[in-house]
C-alpha cells in the first residue's frame, strides 16, 4: 500500500485581521466611554425605580457616610454671582484672589469662618480633612449658600433651577443630617428638588411594573 | 496586509558590485498586540460603569401651620424606620392600652406587601401614609421607602414625611432591645 503523504501546513496564522478587530473595539469602548466628572468625594447613593437621567450641570450637596455636607456649582457661568454673592451677604472680605480661588476649587467644603484659612493653604486638602459645611439647626449654613444660589438665579427659569438641585447622599448617612439638608432648602422656599440615586429596575410584579406612568 | 512589497519594482538585474543583500521578511508576529489589544478591551469594559445616575424627584411641604391635613383613622398607617433597617408600622392611631397589638415590627422586604394591602383594602381617598425616620434611621432607609411609594404606585399626596412622636421613639427603642438590634 502507497503510503498517503499528508502536506504539512504551517500552523501560524494571520493575526493581522484579529489585531484590526481589537484595536477597532479597542477605540470604540474608549471614545463611547463617557468621561465621569472627578469626584473628589466618594459616596455610595442609594437604589431607586427613577429613570429620569442625572444632570450633568447641576448644584449637587454632597452628604457623606459621617454626615458632613458639600457643595458643588456645577454651573460655570454662575459659579462666580454665587461666590460673590455669598461675599457680599455674609461679610467674607474674601479679595479678588481668593474669589478666584475659590471659584477654582471643585467644592465648598469648609464653614465661612475657615473660608479664608483655607484658600489661603498652598495644597488643597483632601476632602477626609474638610470638616464641610455645617447644617445645624442654629447654624445653617447651607440654607445662606442655598440663599445667594437662589438669588443669583432669580429671574431665570426657575424650573431649571429645579432641576438642577440635586442631593447626593451615602447610603450610610443617617437621617438627621439629610433632614438638615431638607431645612437648609425649606428655609428658602425651595420644596422641589431632587436626590441622586442609581438606577434600578422595577421589581416584577409590582404595581409601577404593571402600570408604567406615562412618560411625561 | 502585514508584509510589505520590498521586490523593488521589476526583476532587473543590478549591476556588477553591487552586492546582493538578503531579503529579510517584513512579516511580524501579531499576536503580542493582539494579546494587548484585548487586554485593554478587558479592561475598558469592566471599568466602564454601565449605571448611570439617575435622579429622583423629592417634593416637600410647606410648613402651613394653618393647614393641617385631617386623616381618616382607618385610612392611615404609619411606617417607622428604625436601626439596622428595620421598619416598624401600625394602623391608625396609637391607643395606650393596645400598644403591644399596634406595633408590628417588620423589614424592607415585608413592607411592600403591607403597603399594597393597606392600599387594596381602603378606599384612595381616605388612604394616607406617615412616614417617619428615626434619628438611627439611615438616608438609604428613607430613600427606599420613598421609592417603595413609587413602586406600589401610591399616588403623591397620600404619603407624608412627618416628625417622630416621643411615644414612638420610645417604642422603637424598646422593641430595639426587646429584638437586640444594635
Amino acid at each position: 500500500m502507497p503510503k498517503v503523504k499528508i502536506p504539512r501546513k504551517s500552523t501560524s496564522i494571520d493575526m493581522t485581521a484579529m489585531c484590526d478587530v481589537a484595536f477597532l473595539l479597542l477605540s470604540f469602548f474608549i471614545l463611547a466611554t463617557k468621561q465621569k466628572p472627578p469626584e473628589a468625594l466618594s459616596v455610595s447613593p442609594p437604589n431607586s425605580v427613577s429613570a429620569k437621567a442625572a444632570p450633568d450641570k447641576s448644584i449637587l450637596i454632597t452628604l457623606t457616610k459621617d454626615g458632613r455636607t458639600f457643595l458643588m456649582l456645577g454651573d460655570e457661568t454662575k459659579k462666580a454671582d454665587i461666590i460673590n454673592n455669598i461675599n457680599a451677604a455674609k461679610g467674607l472680605n474674601l479679595n479678588a484672589a481668593e474669589i478666584k480661588k475659590l471659584n477654582k476649587a471643585l467644592f465648598i467644603g469648609v464653614p465661612f469662618s475657615q473660608l479664608k484659612s483655607f484658600l489661603s493653604m498652598a495644597v488643597e486638602p483632601s476632602a477626609d480633612k474638610l470638616p464641610g459645611i455645617p447644617t445645624d439647626s442654629t447654624n445653617n449654613e447651607m440654607s445662606d449658600w442655598l440663599h445667594s444660589v437662589t438669588n443669583v438665579y432669580a429671574g431665570t427659569d426657575q424650573r431649571q433651577l429645579q432641576e438642577m438641585l440635586l442631593v447626593k447622599g451615602d447610603n450610610a448617612a443617617h437621617y438627621p443630617a439629610f433632614k438638615q439638608i431638607k431645612e437648609a432648602f425649606k428655609k428658602n422656599e425651595i420644596y422641589k428638588f431632587r436626590i441622586v440615586t442609581n438606577g434600578e429596575a422595577v421589581p416584577v410584579g409590582s404595581e409601577l411594573y404593571l402600570n408604567p406612568p406615562k412618560s411625561n | 496586509m502585514a508584509e510589505m512589497d520590498t521586490s523593488s519594482g521589476g526583476h532587473h538585474k543590478k549591476g556588477p558590485g553591487v552586492k546582493k543583500s538578503k531579503k529579510l521578511s517584513t512579516r511580524v508576529d501579531l499576536t503580542p498586540m493582539v494579546d494587548l489589544g484585548f487586554l485593554l478591551i478587558t479592561f475598558f469594559v469592566f471599568t466602564t460603569t454601565m449605571s448611570q445616575s439617575t435622579a429622583m424627584n423629592m417634593n416637600e411641604p410647606k410648613d402651613d401651620s394653618t393647614q393641617v391635613l385631617k386623616v381618616k383613622n382607618s385610612g392611615a398607617m404609619t411606617i417607622l424606620l428604625g436601626k439596622g433597617d428595620q421598619v416598624y408600622y401600625y394602623y391608625g392611631q396609637l391607643e395606650a392600652d393596645k400598644l403591644s397589638d399596634q406595633f408590628k415590627s417588620t423589614n424592607f422586604k415585608e413592607i411592600r406587601n403591607l403597603i399594597v394591602s393597606k392600599k387594596k383594602a381602603t378606599n384612595i381617598d381616605d388612604l394616607m401614609y406617615i412616614i417617619k425616620s428615626d434619628k438611627e434611621s439611615t438616608f438609604k432607609n428613607a430613600i427606599d421607602i420613598l421609592d417603595e411609594m413609587s413602586i406600589c404606585a401610591v399616588p403623591p399626596g397620600h404619603y407624608a414625611e412627618v416628625d417622630m412622636t416621643a411615644t414612638e421613639e420610645l417604642l422603637i427603642r424598646k422593641t430595639e432591645e426587646a429584638n437586640g438590634i444594635k
